[in-house]
């Protein structure tokens, strides 16, 4: 069977060991030598990379995450044996691991890493689909001439690389699609590398749960579970109609991913077409104060996200689901592209109040679509709004407030119900 | 129901009534027009629910009677058929159809019951007055284009008619705004409408209206109240509901202090706007004025495209102002004048300007400038 020594990237045949170095991290499969799409995650990124800046940190539990009140953005890997988690609130993370090193995150720190990561990359393939700062799907299809070597040896390489060039490690899934490729690089955190090949595909999803799907969150879990559908071995049971009747294209989806299908390409990243944000509720509500709280702060996120990629939208989408999950979404045309989060709040907020009060919602959103350059943007008046502008001056002033002291140092009160 | 009438005068009688139909409808009948037929004349009714409109044609009445049949089809019909053609309507209510003969064309198309025709419920109006085509055209024509669009701000997808007081007494008055300019439209109060309540006059009906204005002489019967409003001709009654909301105070908006003032040949620089504007494919193209005594540079930068200026010799003698506006905004008040020059009255560059024509403040526009 086909091996590899990930540290000395020596090919062999067999053997617990590299017979070059003589050491055992090897990764063998059938189809080492023939699969092709990657995803590579790195291992608790902000956090490695403030280990890397402060050695002191080494083996010491930190935490990157915003303030007392805030949530887990990243823990490391010693405090993760503690059982802190990603997106847990702050107070009890730190319950669960009181001499945790609490770090704000720093954001153009991690860019620049994640810059010189993707040059890594570049050397590898074009085909690169970055997801986040520190995730990316790779197709390294047809490389294998280029690089006088098969993509597990290129992908073994990479991480290799930022691990010495960068200090940062990152675990890498093999595949043949993104799908897959995806779940194979969780397989194995942190440091490794993990193959899913065409001859298991079946058997290995058969049994695991359908939560595993990206994009299935917890609403999806529910709805497919009231379908009776818990692992893929329950979707296969469905034939494709019956899955589409059911879930509408999402169904169609389903029907291929439980076969282990997945055709969407890795490309590089489509331009934005829209900036959104939207929560489910732990709760149902029909509070107009908390739903007008959820306004503003998702109204806020999409405007630090378009301000941050120095765009602004046409039109506020508004999306809604009620609690018996009827799905309503309603768009305004502006006669002024805007990136503030006062008018998309207010936009947002006319459209909400169109829908009638007293309504009980599980889901909440807000985004901007049709997007133009930031200098095309909020440059009308309104003539009958004559505060507007000072609202915007204001807008502004937190903005550099905020970016100066941190996002927390300046909250609108209506941010807090 | 069996009636022969002219090919034109039926043409102009379905098409007032076709346009009033709406195209997407969930209820079939309101896609139909009503056509009722008495002594010698046939009416024409059809509705949306918020307007009707009612035609009267002269028409040979063989047979009294009353159907309704798709407006839209009964349109296509009769504008394909030709010129100077006689045509029959006769209907077979046992059957539910309606028969169209012209010459050797034969239609027949489905009907609905009479009976199932919503008319819109008759009210009482307060104020009954008579304005002349003329008037009532430059009222809303002049303010039309300002109105909004935006569903939340619904009280502005129309045009406030009310009665008001200016520097000339007390006027009857237009405003349309969407909140990026605005028109204010003034007339003399025609006699009997002083004490008018003041509607908003919804964007389609507006849009209706202007069918009735073309005559200038022709008097047109006004009446309003405080939720309907009618325009009449001896022909056509076009009946709206008014929207139900409370229009902003304009008032306030209007400039009065603004003392930069710009005189300009409002064709010259609504080509020159025009012009300048098409290096930029933006869709809210700015478009910035740059000012100096005796004389204004147009100029758009559009980084992607490319870059225009255009030079106009005006009548400014202020200190020298950098200004920028939507160009479509400029081109649309400026192509409101048609006598004299237009006169722009600024402020700062960040403030809302005014334009008027010549000294005239019976046309009134406000424009809000735009970060160039």
């Amino acid at each position: 069977m086909p091996a590899l020594c990930r540290d000395c990237l020596t090919e062999f045949e067999s053997g617990p060991r590299c017979p070059a170095c003589g050491r055992p991290r090897i990764v063998r499969h059938d189809e080492l030598r023939s699969l092709s799409i990657a995803h590579m995650d790195c291992d608790a990124f902000y956090a490695s990379v403030e280990k890397r800046e402060n050695p002191e940190l080494a083996d010491k539990p930190v935490i990157i995450g915003g303030g007392r009140r805030g949530v887990v953005s990243t823990a490391c890997y010693v405090a993760r044996i503690r059982g802190v988690r990603s997106a847990m609130p702050m107070f009890k993370a730190l319950d669960l691991c009181p001499d945790a090193v609490v770090l704000k995150p720093r954001m153009a720190l991690y860019a620049e890493v994640s810059k010189q990561i993707r040059g890594f990359m570049e050397d590898l393939t074009p085909a690169i689909e970055p997801l986040s700062l520190d995730e990316a799907f790779l197709d390294l299809t047809g490389t294998q001439r280029l690089h006088g070597a098969p993509p597990a040896v290129m992908l073994a390489r990479l991480v290799k690389r930022m691990k010495d060039e960068l200090g940062v490690t990152g675990s890498v899934g093999l595949s043949h699609n993104k799908f897959l490729a995806k779940i194979a690089s969780d397989l194995d955190k942190p440091h490794g590398f993990s193959v899913i090949g065409k001859a298991e595909t079946q058997e290995f999803l058969r049994p695991r749960p359908v939560r595993m799907i990206w994009g299935v969150g917890q609403a999806g879990q529910d709805a497919l579970e009231r379908s009776g559908i818990r692992t893929f071995e329950d979707l296969l049971r469905w034939d494709r109609e019956g899955l589409m009747l059911r879930f509408g294209s999402m169904g169609e989806r389903l029907w291929h991913l439980a076969r282990g299908e997945d055709h969407r390409r890795v490309t590089r990243n489509a331009p934005v077409k829209s900036i959104s944000n939207e929560t489910t509720f732990h709760e149902n509500t029909k509070d107009p104060d908390i739903l007008d709280g959820h306004l503003w702060r998702m109204s806020e996120k999409v405007a630090d996200r378009a301000k941050a990629k120095g765009l602004a939208g046409r039109v506020v989408v508004l999306k809604v689901k009620r609690s018996d999950f009827k799905l309503i979404t309603r768009r305004h045309a502006l006669g002024d592209a805007t990136q503030m989060a006062d008018r998309i709040y207010r936009t947002a907020r006319a459209m909400f109040d169109q829908l009638g009060a007293g309504v009980s919602y599980r889901l909440l959103g807000t985004g901007i679509s049709e997007l133009v350059p930031a200098d095309q943007a909020d440059r009308l008046g309104d003539l009958l709004d004559p505060q507007a502008e000072k609202r915007a001056s204001a807008e502004r002033a937190t903005d550099a407030i905020r970016a100066r002291f941190g996002n927390e140092a300046i909250v609108k009160g209506r941010a807090l119900r | 129901m069996k009636v022969s009438i002219e090919r034109a005068t039926l043409l102009k009688a379905v098409s007032q009534a076709q346009s009033v139909v709406e195209r997407r409808n969930t209820i079939p009948i309101l896609a139909n027009v009503l056509i009722e037929a008495e002594g010698d004349t046939v009416t024409f009714r059809a509705t949306d629910l918020d307007i009707e409109v009612l035609d009267r044609a002269p028409a040979q009445v063989e047979r009294a009677g009353a159907t309704t049949v798709s407006a839209v089809t009964l349109h296509e019909i009769v504008r394909k058929l030709p010129d100077g053609a006689l045509v029959q309507l006769t209907d077979d209510s046992a059957a539910g159809r309606l028969t169209v003969a012209a010459g050797r064309s034969n239609f027949n198309l489905a009907t609905l019951p009479k009976e199932d025709f919503p008319v819109m419920a008759s009210s009482e109006y307060a104020t009954n007055f008579s304005a002349k085509a003329e008037t009532l055209r430059k009222l809303f024509d002049k303010s039309k284009f300002a109105i909004s669009t935006e569903e939340t701000r619904y009280y502005l997808n129309g045009v406030y008619m009310h009665v008001s007081e200016s520097e000339e007494g007390r006027v009857l008055r237009c405003v349309a705004t969407d909140g990026h300019r605005l028109a204010r439209i003034d007339a003399p109060v025609p006699s009997g409408a002083e004490a008018m309540p003041g509607v908003i006059v919804p964007r389609k009906t507006v849009g209706e209206l202007r069918k009735l204005l073309d005559d200038d002489d022709m008097d047109i019967a006004v009446s309003v109240s405080e939720t309907k409003v009618r325009f009449a001709t001896p022909d056509i009654t076009l009946t709206s509901k008014v929207i139900d909301g409370t229009f902003p105070d304009y008032s306030r908006v209007i400039p009065t202090g603004n003392t930069r003032r710009l005189e300009v040949d409002a064709t010259e620089f609504a080509k020159a706007v025009d012009r300048v504007a098409t290096v930029s494919s933006e869709r809210s193209r700015a478009v910035k004025l740059q000012l100096d005594e005796d004389r204004l540079v147009l100029s758009v930068n559009a980084p992607d495209s490319g870059a225009a200026e255009e030079e106009l010799a005006v009548a400014y003698g202020d200190e020298p102002l950098e200004i920028g506006f939507n160009a479509k905004y400029l081109l649309e008040i400026a192509s409101q004048v048609d006598r004299e020059n237009a006169v722009f009255m600024f402020n700062s560059s960040g403030d809302p300007t005014l334009m008027r024509e010549g000294s005239d403040t019976s046309a009134v526009y406000v424009v809000m400038p735009m970060r160039v």
